[in-house]
């Protein structure tokens, strides 16, 4: 309990003393993420549209896939992306394993699932009345598609942040496609695996407390959209 | 109208973050490589050959856990004007990683391992640079009463037992390949060992954290000298077993064939076997730990 206590006040000291390694290792955490967010939001929000304005065979069961691929293993994830671009894979030639583009493409694949699987739910919430109202005005199916995912915005808003809560805190990518290197692809989570290994315990709680704090902002602002939503 | 504004405030948000996101990673090690080259070319002791990316060394868990690799890296750094990313994982995924062309440098300690390496023409050379040795490290009270064993006598001891806990890597690294000799020269099948009962915990990680578990347990554990005296404060444990040829563990350095660096792989095999670095590794840790962890001995045959 001692060792606890102290290590509480140890990491209180580091944050609030701004520790150069604790807040790099914090905003390297936060760049990869935020970049993978975007990432996957521009390309997996216009996926999600897509499947949800068109009707096609299996798109039900293309729907199930996608959401049983919300918790897909990140260890998984990891793997897949290592066999892919490790020199000796397919993508070998690009260099990629062991740098922060790595992590971005791993965690882009990890979250797609989600914001796509909770973009489709969005719009499905909102009801043929609004898509049938534009398009009897005389809108185009694009200005129509805006439209209907502009009335969404909230809960679109919501899956990417979800997308990134899942991101920044997951460790499976990080690990095995970043390497932890220490001072280029050292995360949040990696480097408290390797901090509680070593019996670094008040370094691993400062990271923690942090990481923790950005689960919070995410969260906050989930509940923050979706009361707004209601009104 | 305003719904407008607000997705369009959104989407420049979004994609202003996107581009800071992108650029900053890729921007940031790029100016620090510019800023030491320049640095270098200052400095005439060593000329460096300048090199452009970054060059990648797997390392067993003991060199990392001990702190070893943390301190020579900002002297290659500085010395060659290159990053040096440092990899830790047991001696079969840094093996692994070098056939893949994953890593430039490989520094493990597996000799049989490393020389097939070799033969099959992943590797250049294994130059060995340092050693020590194995300790089976258990509780002080040491219920099994292996003080003044052989390696051999204690794990039989072990096994006939089946009562306290023995601790494994279980992870394919060089210490989990010297535990897998021990058992063979005691004259045991290892899949007997592994699958005879509770006693025998296979952790799957690397030493430090094994030595933290065994510590957790009060069992038993085999564990490289380094990394024990580094994490020794922390523990509850002592050497009850450190007599025997087959505690020798050698450490050593191979350039990887297929390596986009060579010139700089080959670079970090000069430095880890040059002189300086030498007495470097020699005195490592003794001011801390009033104990040496690692003899060196650049280039020998063992």
């Amino acid at each position: 309990m001692d060792q606890l206590l102290e290590g509480f006040r140890i990491a209180l000291d580091m944050i609030i003393s701004g520790d150069p390694v604790v807040f790099s290792i914090a905003f390297r955490t936060l760049m990869i993420s935020v970049t993978a967010t975007v990432i996957a939001a521009l390309i997996f929000i216009p996926v999600g549209c897509l499947i949800h304005f068109n009707r096609f065979r299996g798109k039900r069961f293309l729907v199930s896939i996608i959401q049983t691929l919300f918790s897909v293993p990140t260890v998984l994830v990891g793997m897949l992306v290592f066999l892919l671009i490790s020199r000796a894979g397919p993508l070998g030639s690009l260099g990629m394993l062991f740098s922060p583009g790595a992590i971005v493409l791993g965690e882009v694949l990890l979250i797609a699932p989600i914001i796509a699987g909770l973009t489709i739910s969005a719009l499905s919430g909102m009801g043929r009345d609004i898509s049938d109202t534009a398009l009897s005005l005389g809108a185009g199916q694009l200005q129509m598609i805006l439209k209907v995912l502009s009335e969404s915005r909230y809960m679109v808003l919501t899956a990417v942040l979800m997308g990134f809560g899942r991101a920044v805190s997951e460790i499976g990518v990080a690990i095995i496609v970043g390497g932890n290197i220490s001072g280029y692809t050292r995360t949040l989570t990696t480097a408290i695996a390797l901090g509680v290994g070593k019996g670094e315990t008040a370094a691993s709680i400062a990271l923690g407390m942090i990481l923790l704090a950005l689960a919070m902002i995410v969260s906050v602002t989930v509940n923050t959209l979706q009361h707004s939503e209601k009104r | 109208m305003i719904r407008y504004i607000f997705s369009g405030i959104l989407i420049f948000a979004l994609l202003s973050t996107a581009c800071g996101g992108q650029s900053e990673p890729s921007a940031e090690p790029a100016m620090e490589q510019t800023t030491e080259i320049a640095e270098d070319a200052g400095n005439e002791s060593v000329p460096p050959r300048a090199s452009a990316s970054r060059l990648r060394v797997a390392t067993t868990t003991s060199l990392y856990d001990t702190g070893l690799w943390s301190y020579l890296e900002p002297m290659f750094e500085e010395e060659y004007g290159v990053e040096l990313d440092v990899l830790y994982a047991g001696t079969g995924k840094a093996l692994e990683w070098g056939r893949r062309g994953d890593v430039d440098v490989i520094t493990v300690h597996s000799r049989s391992r490393e020389e097939q390496f070799v033969q099959e023409g992943y590797g250049l050379e294994r130059v060995t640079f340092a050693y020590n040795y194995f300790l089976i490290v258990g509780s002080p009270d040491d219920p099994a009463g292996l003080e003044g064993m052989t390696p051999e006598d204690a794990f039989t001891t072990l096994m006939q037992n089946g009562e306290e806990i023995f601790v494994s890597r279980g992870d394919d690294s060089g210490t989990h390949g010297k535990e897998k000799a021990i058992w063979t020269v005691a004259g045991y099948d290892y899949e007997d060992v592994r699958t005879s009962g509770d006693w025998y915990v296979e952790g799957g990680s690397g030493m430090g954290p094994t030595l933290v578990m065994a510590d957790e347990m009060s069992a038993y554990t085999l564990s490289d000298m380094g990394t024990f005296i580094a994490y020794r404060s922390d523990l509850d444990l002592e050497p009850v077993v450190d007599q025997g040829d087959i505690l020798l563990n050698v450490y050593s350095v191979l350039e990887v064939t297929s390596s986009r660096n060579p010139e700089m792989a080959a670079n970090l095999r000069e430095f880890l076997t040059s002189e300086t670095v030498q007495e470097l590794i020699g005195n490592y840790g003794v001011d801390e730990y009033g104990i040496q962890l690692f003899t060196p001995c650049a280039g020998l045959d063992m």
